[in-house]
């Protein structure tokens, strides 16, 4: 059997960071396996500008922010497998992949999650209604349009403000279609104020909040949806419908970090993020398994990814040079204002970021970071929104190696 | 007269608060947390202006169109005027990145660039 120090699953924007990271700090008996035919993950149809901005100071495309990665990973010959689905992987480091060219095994002392996530789809939000053609999620009306040059319809709704959402409804409007509207069940924008600007706002495109589609009609093609108002427990409120004649309904309604290998593979995932439980070295439960990007938790930024990628894979070489990593037994803790917290282990003794997400929107707060009753970190914000994930560094001089660290709002 | 927006230079999305005088010119700018944000205030009060991103035609391509940006800001209302523009351009594989298409397109001191390298079909 083939062995390998590392075995990266998925090439995308955490699993390209990731080999590059590795192979730079000497780890170079590695392998990337990525089940598309091309490298680059879902940057490949996000042909918008704004990538770049926080890993490399300037902006542009995603297939540009990709090829920063993929022209390295050629350089430098860092081997990688397309059109290869990884099918299982064993509690014993065995990966089994599937391609053209028949089933393989590999033997990874590392193996590195890094498989992104899905997007939620109508099937989960259970919308009634009849059956038929133009509903698409956000990524898939976004891959019809930017990759196989499909037009996917004339007037358009859309349901929910995810940021891939919003980008479709700028990226529909330059294509000539008719974006009707843009409902949002929640009381909050789930996508960033600057996509409500720049993709809503500038086009003269409405948002409507505490929305959502009650009602789907029409027979082989979509022609008509009902919108109404709903309550404080996201119920629909009755006489507040609305009927909008339409072909097209863009679903732009959450992403699922894509986990199945990760829980065939036994390993635990944290009921929030719907990621793994990983400690500050992106280490799963099960020891030489590590997750990074979607996968491990939704981000705003396709930078933050690199970045968390970058972090993972200098642990990962640790690992794979020691064969253990330092303990982290301190749990880490938040307060109810907060939805969730990356990593949810950790030792006290690195520095380590710790990635969160509130449940709503704050004003003049402080994020405090305690610790044994003392404050170990903190960041003051004007504004926080459930839609960006906030990050704060920790010192690994600040801390001690037993304590619950805990998040705070004040 | 004063008047909200999201600065949109940077992920950030910082919420300003612009102050303009009874003509529409531009006097302060609150909000921003860095110096870009009053740039950007300044900009979008007097002539607001912005980058796309669209495809173009590829032909003979593994895919059959080619992403492309703006390398500069354009005026906001001239936004139609240029996807007409790009739209009636087709290129031939191979795409490569940063290849310019169009040079100052509609003399407006910007070019269309390709951002994305895709190879030619293979012949069967």
């Amino acid at each position: 059997m083939e062995k390998k120090d590392a075995v990266i699953i998925g090439g995308g924007p955490a699993g390209l960071a990731a080999a590059v990271a590795l192979y730079k700090d000497g780890i170079q008996n590695i392998i990337i396996l990525e089940r598309e035919k091309n490298l680059g993950g879902i940057l490949r149809q996000c042909i918008h500008d704004g990538f770049g901005l926080v890993r490399f100071r300037t902006t542009m495309s995603g297939p540009e922010y990709a090829k920063q990665f993929i022209d390295e990973i050629q350089e430098f010959g860092i081997p990688y497998k397309t059109g290869t689905a990884v099918l299982n992987v064993s509690d014993d480091h065995i990966v089994t992949a599937a391609s053209p060219a028949g089933i393989e095994k590999i033997e990874a002392k590392a193996v590195i999650f890094a498989m992104g996530c899905r997007e939620r789809t109508r099937g989960a939000l259970q919308i009634p209604g009849e059956r038929p053609s133009g509903i698409f999620t956000a990524g898939v009306a976004q891959a019809y349009m930017n990759l196989y040059n499909r037009q996917i319809g004339k007037e358009i709704v859309i349901l929910g403000s995810g940021d891939i959402g919003m980008i479709m409804a700028r990226r529909l409007t330059l294509e000539g279609a008719h974006v009707q509207a843009v409902y949002e069940i929640q009381s909050v924008p789930s996508g960033l104020p600057r996509n409500i600007q720049q993709c809503l706002d500038d086009y003269n495109i409405p948002l409507f909040l505490s929305h959502t589609v009650t009602d789907i009609r029409g027979k082989g093609r979509l022609e008509s949806l009902t919108v109404q108002k709903v309550d404080e427990y996201m119920k629909p409120i009755p006489g507040t419908e609305k009927e909008h004649v339409c072909d097209t309904l863009i679903l732009s309604v959450g992403l699922i970090p894509e986990n199945e290998l990760t829980l065939d593979a036994g390993i635990a995932l944290d009921v929030r993020t719907r990621g793994a439980i990983v400690d500050e070295n992106c280490q799963t439960d099960h020891r030489g398994f590590f997750a990074a990007g979607n996968v491990l938790h939704v981000h705003d930024l396709a930078d933050y990814v690199s970045l968390e990628a970058e972090s993972l894979a200098a642990s990962a070489a640790e690992y794979i040079r020691k064969g253990i990593l330092a303990e982290c037994v301190i749990p880490v803790t938040y307060c109810s204002s907060i939805h969730d917290v990356v990593p949810q282990r950790v030792s006290g003794t690195k520095d380590v970021v710790l990635s969160m997400r509130v449940n709503k929107p704050l004003l003049n707060c402080t994020i405090s970071i305690m610790q044994n009753g003392k404050q170990i970190a903190m960041k003051q914000m004007k504004k926080i929104l459930p839609a960006e994930m906030i990050r704060i560094p920790v010192q690994r001089t600040a801390m001690s190696s037993s304590g619950t660290v805990e998040v705070d709002i004040i | 007269m004063k008047k909200e927006i999201t600065c949109i230079i940077c992920p950030n999305g910082c919420s300003l608060e612009i102050e303009t005088d009874s003509s529409g010119n531009f006097l302060s700018v609150s909000g921003e947390l860095c110096p870009r944000g009053k740039g950007y205030a300044e900009q979008e009060v007097s002539d607001p202006r912005r980058t796309i991103a669209t495809s173009v035609r590829l032909l003979g391509g593994e895919l059959p169109l080619a992403s492309v940006r703006l390398t500069k800001p354009v005026p906001k209302v001239r936004i139609f005027d240029i996807m007409k523009e790009i739209r009636s351009v087709k290129i031939w594989a191979p795409a490569v990145t940063g290849t310019v298409i169009i040079h100052n397109i509609l003399g407006l001191e910007s070019d269309v660039i390709v951002t994305k390298d895709v190879a030619e079909i293979k012949q069967e």
